[in-house]
């Protein structure tokens, strides 16, 4: 279950289809932090769909709420050369898999994030690879 | 034209497969496919060995640090006084023209007008600035600097011929015109036997290209001196100077950051630039999460 978000549910999705009715903008690839929030929630879910691209990976965690319904949640993580020292695969995820998502979610509230830390069903923890190869200067 | 195309893989092939494997990897173990991330870090004081003379054979990379995402390694974009750059008034007037996505005067995802994000070629040196690691191949006549950041390859030459003369539009070499280019003309010589000096003319303008992730300018005035150091067998320090007086009132440091030789056997994971699925990413994430 998302632990800080459930009670803003009904707002989200009501802010999404909002979105989808007025149009969204293009263009939108960006690498910078100032959309996400620093602080760390977490989802507990199952996989929907893992894709493997540039210039992000996009991992969707399908998340129960505790009224039965079902909010996709869609984190992303670094380009792929990034974060496969970190451990991530092409194929490491399937869809029904249990997962929990370390996230930092977007600032507008809607179901987005950035991955932080994924734990596998098997208690595997995965960082975001960013920091985990960095030299000393 | 093919002849000439033909020749050239065949030398860069001839040259993959008889490059000296320098500094690791000279063990007998079974060939294999190793991790297709480089992964090797500084050598410790105890494991370094001393430089060959007059090469930077082999794959280079500085991990993390060669990212630079939030502005070139000696100048992050961060609002910091030291960091401000001497712009010209026309150099400050272009850098406020860009919307990039990161620095201290990012934008939302949707305004943003950073070449980068069509999957424009970054120009040069802006492949120095963004995700940097590269294969070097060398022989006689050349360096060809393969860049992993989109698979995109550059020559320098250091058979002594001369740098071709900037002029607009261009760049002059033996009375002719030849026009400007992404990777711009790029002519090096080795200044000590372990020491390459690389100077590059006639880069693209300024409505192509930009200097780093945040938006800074350079312009097709600009001359880049780069300096290749190699320290110990394992590390070799890249270092770069812009001047362009177009933009900048005067020249000053880009980088100064030290590369790692790594394993030779690497099947390298490139990240490459393709529209599809930038457009893909947009669609499904970066629109939507970027929104108001």
């Amino acid at each position: 279950m998302k632990e800080t978000h459930m009670k803003k549910r009904s707002m989200i999705v009501v802010g999404v289809a909002l979105a989808l009715l007025a149009g969204v903008p293009v263009h939108a690839h960006h690498s910078g932090s100032t959309l996400f929030s620093e602080t760390n929630s977490t989802l507990k879910g199952t996989v929907n769909k893992w894709v493997w691209s540039n210039p992000h990976c996009l991992l969707t965690v399908d998340v129960k709420g505790e009224d039965g319904q079902v909010v996709s949640w869609l984190v992303e993580l670094q380009a792929p050369n990034t974060i496969y020292p970190a451990g991530y695969r092409a194929n490491m995820f399937k869809p029904g898999d249990p997962v929990t998502v370390v996230m930092h979610p977007v600032a507008n509230g809607r179901p987005y994030g950035r991955v932080v830390e994924v734990v596998l069903a098997n208690g595997r923890r995965l960082g975001d690879g960013v920091r985990a190869d960095t030299p000393a200067p | 034209m093919l002849h000439r195309m033909m020749t050239l893989t065949a030398g860069l092939l001839g040259a993959a497969l008889l490059a000296p494997a320098e500094g690791v990897a000279q063990d007998k173990t079974p060939a294999t496919w190793p991790s297709p991330v480089a992964t090797r870090g500084p050598v410790a004081e105890k494991d370094k060995k001393p430089a060959p003379r007059r090469t930077i054979n082999g794959m280079w990379s500085a991990l993390r640090l060669g990212n630079q995402s939030g502005g070139v390694q000696l100048k992050p974009n961060n609002g910091r006084p030291e960091n401000e750059l001497p712009y010209t008034p026309y150099g400050l007037q272009v850098y406020r023209s860009h919307k990039p996505l990161e620095g201290k005067d990012s934008v939302d995802p949707a305004d943003n007008n950073d070449p980068r994000t069509k999957c424009e070629p970054l120009g040069f040196p802006r492949y120095n600035h963004y995700d940097l690691g590269i294969q070097v191949f060398q022989d006689e006549h050349k360096l060809a600097m393969l860049y992993s950041f989109d698979n995109r390859w550059r020559m320098i030459w250091t058979d002594g011929r001369p740098l071709p003369k900037p002029v607009d539009g261009g760049v002059e070499v033996d009375g002719e015109f030849r026009e400007n280019r992404w990777f711009g003309y790029s002519v090096g010589r080795w200044i000590d036997d372990y020491t390459l000096e690389v100077v590059t003319v006639g880069t693209m303008p300024e409505d192509r290209v930009w200097l780093d992730n945040t938006g800074r300018p350079i312009s097709d005035q600009a001359r880049i001196t780069e300096r290749f150091r190699r320290l110990d067998a394992d590390t070799m320090e890249w270092s770069e100077t812009i001047d362009d007086p177009k933009i900048y009132t005067r020249p000053w440091d880009t980088l100064k950051l030290r590369m790692t030789l790594q394993d030779p056997r690497i099947d390298l994971m490139t990240r490459y630039c393709s529209p599809v699925e930038i457009d893909n990413y947009n669609k499904s994430f970066g629109d939507a999460a970027g929104a108001p």
